[in-house]
């Protein structure tokens, strides 16, 4: 009975409030009352999704590897609008990237990065969490999208995982 | 508005359009479905980034405030975008969608 009336998880429940009074405009009665229900049914709603809470890691370094995703992403975007203007025919390729991140949460974070940015999409995980699939437009050998993936993303997140 | 503030939000603006613009040649152009998932999920990261970037620069110069929920609203698209790109490519995997000739490896089945 309390269960349905608790916080599962206070830090997420805390974001989504102050999210909300930035989104609606000026915080007001309704806005707080609005964020308060938001942050208590949300994390009740997708509570059944998290069958393993992430655990804590180390946020600091989390800026430096966004503003590395961030680089990336404006560089590879001028190589990939290169490559659509050009005439020469993509060489697209499929890799089997081994993972060496464990947490589910990590991976997710892997993936979505390499689907940001440009030149590779993450199409599917394996099901035992050991293999990522990448699908990349144009790579002359898969070693090279490995060892990319590897040296850039990987690695930090490796760090700030363990 | 400052003269500097209306010269950024041009530049961001021309750049934001020439992206999302090859982007969508992009999606015409590229031979298969996997490659053509490259081009509005790729090549908009930085047209939308930079549209938006541009709002926020011209509402915070106009008010005098940061324009957060525009910053919110690109970080939600930023988070959003790869879930999206992940779905298609599952989806085209699992129906078994044909690659291109020259595609070197292969989708799994499982």
């Amino acid at each position: 009975m309390f269960d349905r009336l608790s916080f599962p998880q206070p830090w997420l429940s805390l974001i989504l409030f102050v999210i909300w009074q930035f989104l609606s405009d000026g915080v007001s009665g309704a806005s707080v009352v609005l964020g308060l229900i938001l942050a208590w049914s949300i994390p009740q709603m997708t509570q059944a999704f998290w069958p393993e809470r992430p655990t804590f890691f180390k946020s600091w370094r989390m800026p430096a590897y966004l503003m590395r995703v961030i680089f990336d992403i404006v560089v590879a975007s001028f190589q990939v609008a290169k490559l659509i203007l050009s005439p020469r025919k993509p060489r697209p390729m499929f890799v089997a990237y081994p993972l060496e991140l464990e947490q589910p949460l990590a991976i997710t974070i892997l993936a979505s990065t390499i689907s940001l940015t440009p030149g590779t999409v993450s199409v599917d995980v394996s099901d035992d969490n050991k293999i990522l699939l990448v699908h990349a437009l144009d790579a002359e050998n898969g070693d090279d999208v490995i060892d990319a993936i590897r040296t850039r993303y990987e690695k930090p997140l490796l760090e700030m995982f363990e | 508005m400052s003269q500097f503030a209306e010269y950024a939000i041009c530049l961001l603006l021309l750049t934001g359009g020439a992206f999302t613009l090859i982007g969508a040649i992009g999606l015409a152009r590229l031979p298969d479905f996997y490659t053509r998932l490259h081009g509005p999920t790729k090549a908009t990261t930085v047209g939308v980034g930079a549209i938006m970037l541009s709002s926020v620069i011209y509402f915070s110069s106009r008010d005098g405030s940061i324009g957060i929920s525009e910053i919110l609203v690109t970080v939600f698209l930023f988070m959003t975008a790869p879930v999206s790109a992940n779905i298609l490519a599952k989806a085209a995997m699992h129906m078994g969608v044909r690659t291109v000739e020259n595609t070197q490896g292969k989708p799994w089945d499982q």
